[in-house]
């Protein structure tokens, strides 16, 4: 190697690694993917939030694609996306949104829907994040694409929005229900 | 006096509870019959992440899944699982991110492997750079560089 | 009004540092004495107005103008007047203030301290750091302006992260910033000779002073973040591989292969590219470290609150300065000849293989810091790279860095026998191994390797020590001989820092103890040999927060040795609880209880409780090494008139 090429390798080296940092200020470091999206959904056997008396399974989610939507009362961002899922619900009538109410209490989960109106056609109630574990919950809201086979095809981190919606869901939910 | 002391440490407890029970990260409730287990159990949950505070571990982290993800491990534990297994239910859950310690697989082995080759690399190269400067012969200084370096040597008594 | 004239001083500032950028290198290119003149009273000028810049905006927080809004965000009227002060620096705003003071600082302080180097140089040093500060001044009036104002005036201000409530933190920053800008020196001195064209013994003379100054501060700057990690965050540790932390730690990993790169080229004027090139990376890391930490392309536990537009304005900013520096180093490193041929066997050749080793383990933290963004920018998936895979690699990689460091010293510049120092390595072999092995017999066979290399370390300095003082050249007298000694002892003391930080962190990995306890009031715990009786805990009143307080007495051999009060404080302005650890400290252990959270309501405890053997020794370590680099600055070598005699 020649003594001008050699010379040139520190640059190339710094240019390398800007074209990353570039890059790397779009993605979001705090975002993590799940590993159980195109796998089966996990167990889901918990009582219904409305009906304690009620058990559910995982056997809920299937013949329709189905959201499903983490939340609690105590979560700020959950009431921010209320509104959007009450219209999703209202204008797919193709698409179940059920509830998987997360960490929280039974009086106080209920009080925000009375408040709020309640987009789920169904709730699951898990208030010591079993299921959740097993969903690999970390943070509320949270929400999977699970189509009607059972298979979750997404997972959407955070609140949604019409953008989040129209973007980043519909697209998948096209797919599922193409299948 | 006194009441007001009972009164602002009431008022203190229900705030530190109030953010939940969360607070609670010591980790007294969490032993095994046997010392090595719970020292096991204080090592793998010290390597492994917390994902809602995100640089903290489990071992340190005040948040409630966190406190949940403990309790989780300590049942597995308890059941006689092996750290294998418990470190796999909790990647099939969340992913590798939860690792401190990248798990090793095709994908990292540059992350494992390539800092050795690194100075393998530059070890080579330093012995091939020492080896060529031996064979070529020194170049000539000039004059005012070799009576500079002269005064230097002298004064630095090396 | 205060506040404006804060404001206006900053603009002012640019405006000098923008001349100071220009006229001076102008001059130095078209041999204009008036021009080269401009250089010192412009660096004067941008040091004094950033000076009234970041005095008033001490005085907005003294004064508690919340009107700022810098100020009403970080400060309130409860908070002590010591952390009203430290809150000038406690964000982000407000630290690059600090940053630039401290740029125009080590300005000022070359303008002051080089009237024995040529005119031309100085001047395009004092440009050059004038170029640097433009790009700081330009960001902080663009994005990150301290002085703005906000309208109604809030009644009270937020508070300063509790976390930063404290001494130890009040000082950290502006020591590592010293540091970090600090090599920005050495970086100006390199691009000036790049410039210039000449790199020569003198080039590396003057800078090597400069650089094991801020090598020193730097040095001091991490030791004191790690020693605050270990005292305020409750866990006991005291590095943890976080982004923030290897972001101060790269600069001086490069920094340490600089200043012995340097030596190198002063005394034999070899490495000279390579000395260049580590001038440029020191301070190019540092600035990326900025850049890491404020931009929020990694997560980080004590991440400044990030912004992606203050990110791409930073990174901009780096793309000119490093990709700048380094194109020019492309231009001109070519035509520089690499004097000074030497032998295998010769310090030279061991200091390169440090350098190899110093350059590694930098691009080792580089490279685990940023591949959890590589791999989710390059599609392989999200993982984590924390301490367990940090750990491996030094454990792996240092020890081949602790032995070169070893024989370096014992051997002559240019060419050596290694006949001649067989005996020598003979015999610090023959007691290292001595020292593993009854390490790994009486203790442990892990600490057998961590000692085992302190012992390698410490018996070739000695013997080095001892080797020296026999054969003391009478050609050396009077000062010639002082001179040898300042920087020689300086190295021997860092290396014997080397030696008590290793102690230190192999002692307290193995043989420190951290158990978790739940006591009721008087009850007693015992743990290596003390006894713990808990009095209960009761309601304390600080400044700005309330604190529950617990009251330990520690016995030892039935002595009361000490009594220990752990706090876990509620801030008024809300926020996760805080604790604050109850320690004992001693020269061979640290008594460590931190509170954990009642249980129940009989007034029960968590607790945690660490037995932490020689963890001084760490900072200790550190603060040797640190006095070693005095020792080595201070050298009359690099005082002026030594050097105009030459």
């Amino acid at each position: 190697m020649s003594k001008t090429s050699r010379a040139l390798i520190p640059l190339s080296i710094f240019i390398a690694l800007a074209a990353l940092l570039f890059y790397g200020l779009q993605l979001n470091p705090r975002e993590v993917p799940s590993p159980l999206v195109n796998q089966p959904a996990p167990a889901l056997t918990l009582p219904s939030l409305k009906d304690p008396q009620q058990m559910l399974t995982a056997e809920r989610l299937r013949g329709k694609v189905s959201l499903v939507n983490v939340w609690a009362s105590w979560c700020p961002s959950c009431r921010q996306e209320h509104a959007e899922l009450m219209r999703i619900a209202r204008e797919n009538n193709d698409v179940q949104v059920i509830g998987l109410n997360w960490k929280d209490t039974r009086p106080e989960a209920l009080e925000m829907l009375q408040q709020f109106g309640d987009p789920y056609a169904e709730i699951f109630f898990d208030p010591d994040n079993r299921a959740g574990i097993d969903w690999g919950v970390y943070g509320a809201p949270e929400t999977f694409i699970v189509d009607a086979q059972g298979v979750i095809r997404h997972k959407r981190i955070g609140p949604i929005n019409r953008e989040v919606w129209q973007t980043e869901m519909l697209p998948i939910i096209e797919q599922c229900r193409g299948q | 006096m006194k009441q007001h002391y009972q009164l602002a440490a009431a008022a203190l407890l229900i705030s530190l509870l109030a953010i939940g029970t969360a607070a609670a990260y010591t980790l007294e409730n969490f032993t095994f019959d046997d010392p090595a287990r719970t020292a096991e159990f204080r090592t793998l949950i010290g390597e492994l992440r917390c994902l809602v505070c995100q640089n903290e571990s489990l071992a340190g982290s005040q948040a409630g899944v966190a406190q949940d993800l403990r309790k989780e491990v300590y049942r597995m534990m308890q059941e006689g699982k092996s750290r294998d297994e418990i470190v796999a239910f909790l990647v099939a859950r969340y992913g590798d991110f939860v690792l401190y310690e990248p798990p090793l697989k095709p994908a990292t082995y540059i992350l494992w492997f390539g800092p050795f080759l690194f100075v393998g690399i530059g070890g080579w190269l330093l012995w091939r750079t020492l080896q060529r400067d031996k064979a070529t012969p020194e170049p000539d200084l000039t004059a005012a560089e070799q009576a500079r370096l002269q005064q230097l040597l002298t004064k630095t008594g090396d | 009004m205060v506040p404006e004239l804060g404001h206006f001083a900053l603009i002012l500032a640019l405006v000098f540092a923008v001349l100071q950028a220009t006229m001076p290198l102008i001059g130095s290119l078209r041999h204009s004495q008036t021009l080269i003149a401009l250089a010192r009273p412009l660096a004067w000028g941008q040091f004094t107005f950033i000076s009234i810049s970041f005095l008033a905006l001490l005085f907005a927080f003294l004064a508690d103008d919340f009107s700022v809004v810098y100020v009403a965000a970080n400060s309130n009227t409860l908070m002590p007047t010591l952390y009203k002060i430290s809150a000038v620096w406690g964000a982000h705003e407000g630290s690059l203030l600090l940053w630039v003071l401290m740029l125009a600082g080590w300005g000022a302080a070359i303008a002051l301290f080089s009237r024995n180097l040529p005119l031309p140089m100085v001047a395009r040093v004092i440009s050059v750091q004038g170029m640097v500060a433009i790009g700081f001044l330009l960001f902080m009036l663009l994005t990150s302006n301290p002085f703005d104002r906000i309208f109604p005036m809030p009644i009270e201000g937020r508070d300063l992260n509790p976390l930063l409530q404290d001494p130890g933190l009040a000082i950290h920053p502006p020591m590592l910033y010293m540091g970090y800008v600090g090599f920005s020196v050495a970086f100006a001195f390199a691009i000036a000779a790049l410039i210039g064209g000449k790199l020569d013994s003198a080039w590396a003379r003057w800078s090597r002073s400069w650089t094991t100054v801020a090598w020193v501060f730097l040095t001091l700057g991490i030791a004191l973040g790690s020693w605050w990690s270990y005292y305020e965050l409750g866990w006991g540790g005291w590095w943890f591989w976080d982004p923030v932390e290897n972001a101060s730690f790269m600069p001086w990993l490069a920094g340490t292969a600089l200043i012995h790169s340097l030596a190198v080229t002063e005394k034999r004027a070899a490495f000279k590219t390579w000395t260049v090139l580590l001038a440029i990376s020191a301070f190019s890391l540092s600035l990326l470290g900025t850049f890491l930490v404020r931009s929020g392309v990694l997560t980080s536990v004590h991440a400044f609150a990030t912004d992606p537009t203050r990110g791409a304005f930073i990174l901009i900013f780096l793309c000119i300065v490093i990709g700048g520096s380094l194109a020019l180093y492309a231009w001109r490193a070519p035509s520089i000849s690499d004097g000074g041929r030497f032998d295998l066997f010769s310090r030279e050749s061991f200091l390169l293989i440090n350098n190899l080793l110093l350059v590694t383990l930098t691009v080792l933290v580089l490279f685990g810091t940023l591949a959890p963004l590589i791999y989710d920018a390059a599609g392989w998936g999200k993982i984590s790279v924390g301490f367990p895979w940090f750990n491996t690699m030094f454990i792996y990689l240092s020890p081949l860095l602790i032995a070169a460091m070893g024989i370096g010293p014992l051997l002559h510049w240019k060419r050596d026998q290694f006949r001649r120092l067989a005996p020598q390595l003979g015999l610090a072999i023959a007691l290292t191994v001595l020292v593993v092995v009854l390490a790994m017999t009486l203790l442990q066979p892990a600490i057998g390797f961590g000692l085992g290399l302190a012992a390698w370390l410490l018996t070739t300095h000695v013997i080095n020590l001892f080797d020296r003082s026999k054969r003391r050249e009478p050609i050396t007298i009077g000062a010639g001989k002082r001179n040898y000694s300042r920087s020689y002892y300086g190295m021997w003391i860092a290396h014997l820092g080397m030696v008590v930080f290793i102690i230190g962190v192999t002692l307290v990995s193995h043989r420190g103890s951290e158990t978790d306890v739940r006591l009721s009031p008087n009850g007693v715990y015992e743990n290596s040999g003390y006894r713990f009786q808990f009095n209960g805990v009761e309601v304390v009143k600080g400044p700005n927060y309330d604190a529950f307080r617990g009251e330990f007495v520690v016995f030892q051999d039935e002595q009361e040795i000490t009594r220990l009060y752990p706090e876990k404080r509620k801030y008024f302005s809300g926020g996760m609880p805080m604790t604050e650890a109850g320690i004992d400290a001693g020269f061979l252990r640290d008594i460590y209880i931190s509170l954990g959270e009642p249980i129940g309501i009989t007034g029960d405890w968590g607790l945690r409780v660490y037995y932490k053997p020689f963890v001084r020794w760490i900072w200790l370590g550190c603060i040797l090494m640190a006095l070693g680099g005095l020792f080595a600055a201070s050298d009359r070598r690099y005082r002026p008139q030594r050097v105009a005699s030459i």
